[in-house]
């Protein structure tokens, strides 16, 4: 196993315009998000639950590289989600019920 | 036969305790956890004698009450985060884990000293819990709000110190990992890795996944002591079961933490034992995984009592229900394993059948506890004490002894008398069954657990457990002491003294520095007997 | 005897995992806040309006801008630009800078008003309010924590960039310290709709 992975291991490597551009689209999101929160109590948490995974999943995306990764780290981030949202549910199996 | 030292005569690092101390060689890192967390264990057993000598002679006085509350609190912080949840994957993973692969070490060898490191200062922070601030801590193991947010006891150090070992935990668990995914041998498949592996792979995303919810909820008592930001206390609008969720999201899955390697060892040793492979090798592999997954979600099964919805009761019953399931593939397997095998009985077989014994027992009072109407009557008594240590102590405990027994050749290159640790089993067993069954039968009667004293109705049962303690302790310094005596006047043990075919076994006892001359390429499953070839 | 081994999917798999534990860490505060607004969602509401909402934005903009740097300063290093990534990565510790002084006012105003735990003012409020500030204080806290760490990470990679021992052919240590402030990144993108959009 020992050599067989030196040196960097992605291929063609994305130039300095994609990330500018997905800093111009979190902007973007982020503008977003503050005028829903001025249209009231709706849109905020509708914007609060859209938005916000959209900005995380761009920045996950693109600026931690994930897109250019083999599936294994993508699989830990999935995972990772899905066991705290199965934590999040179950919480609230008590405290929506109480 | 091999150029290269073994282990422990490599003095490349320099001699003496500087080279241990300084050693990323991952089979003395195995060996610094197994030395410091043996000595945390007998610590424990004798805070566990004291508890029930207190129990012999109730309204004598022989401690204090507050002591006495200490005294269960230092026990199980003592025997949870410094044994049972680092033990079998910090020692045997350590020292095993890259050999059962094929690799030369783990995938980050200096990080594994430091995870040592850490371990150790959260034990030091532990201890000086005891001897600063307000005293030794009172609120037992949990930790639970708003006791926890309000005593005057030294609560702030001892669950920094928890936090710390959370640290030491996740870092070994990143470790292995990665070790997995990255360093195994050619050839060596997910699936052909031997079951240890695979119960090293679940535990240790269970340390991931779990082990930091811990750490948040014991950063925010911590904050709450110090700043009342009152995010666990009533006064101030907080939850104090917000609490025993967010502790529980860690500490049960810990619970799986703590037997998942014991029951992959017991998979090594079964087949070796019977010379022929497991029964259900790949039923036997997800049953890990889908521990450590439904594992995960049953946690507020400790809550029935606390004032939950009713909703959530049904749903933590019935998940609780659902968990029994992989535990009792796994039985069912080890048991087929048996049926035709031709069996060698030698000691490290029957500590496992005993694990398998006791573990079916604990497991079994769970399964009781996990019905709602029984979980009334029998929370917070001796039933849960009782139950909880068959298959902490019946469990991971005799797992861990079965799997010292069988690997000690191995890591010491000595042979320890066969004839006293078989002598050392009977008051084990019996003293074990006395002190435990005893519990179990209390907590029926209605014993509560923690308390400092009892009704006289209990007295006659309370004697019997606490004779089974004595017995327990002999057995345990009979066990000990062979092995102790072993390593330094032990016969030289063989490469191969079981007949087992895993990797470990092919190399020398103990192994040389790199455990392997050229790294092995694999072509088969872990365990390939010669018989069954026929 | 000591063969070079080396693997820089290992290593960044190893940080990722990291950064699960970290993404845990701050799920368990994630989830405690939601129990908490699903009990209290009207003085959740009310607390949140006495947050400054226009700091919370800046701050966000300047976050998002230091992680655009840092994911720069790699395609710098890749492409051999060393003077390059060194701007590029005074500009993320930089912006850290501008993060903590602005946080810094923000923290200062509220305890200016008597916002802080255990404070007198706080407990005349009712307990929704007292439990919102406790959780702002402790996430806004601790990701403050997170953020001198990672500048502490990239005050190291940058050293490593000047002398040259990250460079073109071996910069694990520069994605993984960003992975770790992308990260830091991420919590502030959730931290800024559940305070300071919360009114």
């Amino acid at each position: 196993m020992d050599n067989t992975t030196h040196a960097p291991s992605h291929s063609a490597h994305p130039g300095y315009g994609t990330f500018i551009k997905v800093w111009v689209a979190l902007l973007v999101c982020t503008f977003a998000l503050v005028g829903l929160a001025h249209l009231g109590q709706g849109p905020a948490v509708w914007g609060l639950l859209t938005l916000t995974p959209l900005k995380a999943g761009l920045v996950f995306y693109f600026f931690m590289h994930l897109k250019y990764e083999p599936p294994l780290l993508k699989v830990v981030v999935l995972v990772t989600l899905g066991t705290l949202l199965i934590f999040f549910a179950l919480l609230f199996a008590d405290v929506a019920f109480r | 036969m091999t150029t290269q030292p073994s282990y422990l005569d490599y003095t490349g690092n320099g001699t003496g305790l500087k080279a241990w101390l300084t050693s990323t060689d991952h089979k003395r890192v195995g060996l610094l956890y197994l030395y410091s967390m043996i000595s945390f264990f007998l610590v424990a057993v004798g805070i566990g004698v004291v508890m029930r000598l207190v129990q012999l002679y109730p309204f004598q006085h022989l401690v204090k009450a507050q002591t006495y509350n200490a005294l269960f609190t230092l026990h199980g912080v003592i025997m949870i985060f410094l044994f049972v949840v680092p033990g079998l994957p910090a020692i045997f993973g350590n020292f095993f884990l890259p050999i059962l692969i094929g690799a030369k070490d783990v995938a980050f060898p200096r990080l594994n000293l430091a995870s040592w490191y850490f371990f150790m200062a959260g034990a030091i922070l532990a201890i000086l819990s005891l001897f600063t601030g307000g005293g030794a801590p009172d609120t037992g193991w949990t930790f639970y709000a708003p006791f926890s947010l309000k005593t005057g006891t030294n609560i702030s150090l001892a669950v920094f110190g928890a936090f710390v070992l959370g640290f030491s935990s996740m870092l070994t668990g990143i470790n292995f990992i990665v070790t997995i995914h990255r360093l195994r041998a050619p050839g060596m498949t997910f699936f052909r890795m031997p079951l240890m592996a695979w119960a090293l792979y679940s535990t240790s995303w269970i340390q991931l996944l779990a082990t930091p919810i811990l750490a948040i909820t014991l950063v925010l008592v911590i904050l709450e002591r110090f700043f009342g930001i009152g995010i666990f206390d009533p006064a101030k609008g907080g939850d104090p079961l917000l609490y025993q969720h967010l502790f529980w999201i860690y500490s049960h899955p810990a619970v799986y933490i703590m037997i998942l390697p014991g029951m992959g060892a017991i998979s090594e040793i079964l087949p070796t034992f019977c010379k022929r492979p497991i029964f259900g090798y790949k039923a036997i592999a997800f049953s890990s995984m889908s521990i450590a997954g439904v594992g995960s979600l049953v946690w507020a099964h400790h809550m029935f009592t606390s004032g939950m919805s009713e909703f959530a009761n049904m749903v933590f019953s019935l998940l609780t229900m659902i968990v029994a399931v992989p535990s009792a593939i796994k039985v069912f397997n080890w048991v087929s394993t048996l049926y035709k095998g031709s069996i060698d009985f030698q000691p490290p077989l029957l500590f496992a059948l005993t694990f398998i014994f006791l573990f079916c027992i604990g497991g079994l009072t769970g399964v009781m506890q996990g019905a709602l109407a029984i979980n009334v009557h029998i929370h917070d008594t001796y039933f849960i004490v009782g139950h909880f240590h068959y298959v902490m102590f019946g469990g991971t405990g005799f797992a861990l002894f079965a799997a010292l027994l069988y690997w000690f050749p191995k890591m010491f290159g000595k042979m320890y008398s066969k004839r006293a640790i078989y002598a050392s089993w009977l008051p084990l067993f019996v003293g074990f069954n006395m002190l435990y069954f005893g519990m179990l039968i209390l907590g029926m009667m209605g014993m509560p657990r923690r308390y400092y004293v009892h009704l006289p109705q209990f007295h006659w049962m309370h004697v019997f457990a606490t004779v089974g303690s004595w017995l327990l302790v002999l057995g345990l310094l009979m066990y000990f002491g062979t092995l102790l005596y072993a390593i330094f006047r032990g016969k030289k043990a063989d490469a191969n003294p079981w007949g087992g075919v895993s990797l470990e076994w092919t190399i020398p006892s103990p192994p040389p520095l790199e455990n392997f001359e050229t790294i092995p390429t694999i072509t088969t499953g872990p365990y390939h007997f010669a018989e069954e070839e026929k | 005897m000591t063969h070079v081994h080396r693997d820089d999917f290992g290593s960044r798999l190893g940080m990722w995992l990291f950064l699960v534990t970290e993404m845990v860490l701050f799920g368990g505060l994630f989830i405690a806040y939601s129990a908490m607004r699903h009990r209290y969602p009207m003085e959740f509401h009310h607390a949140g309006a006495e947050l400054n909402a226009v700091l919370g934005i800046t701050n966000t903009v300047v976050l998002l801008t230091s992680s655009l740097t840092v994911v720069l300063s790699i395609v710098a290093i890749q492409r051999n630009e060393r003077s390059r990534a060194i701007g590029f990565l005074s500009t993320t510790l930089g912006l850290g800078f501008v993060f903590l002084i602005i946080k810094g006012f923000e923290w200062a105003a509220k305890f200016h008003h008597g916002l802080y735990p255990n404070s007198a003012h706080l407990a005349t409020l009712p307990p929704g309010e007292q439990v919102f500030f406790g959780l702002y204080f402790s996430m806004t806290g601790l990701h403050g924590v997170h953020v001198i760490a990672g500048m502490g990470v990239l005050a190291w990679v940058l050293g490593m960039v000047v002398k040259g021992t990250v460079n073109a052919d071996k910069y694990v240590h520069l994605e993984n310290a960003g992975l770790y402030w992308h990260l830091v990144d991420v919590i502030w993108i959730f931290l800024l709709p559940l305070f300071y959009l919360a009114a």
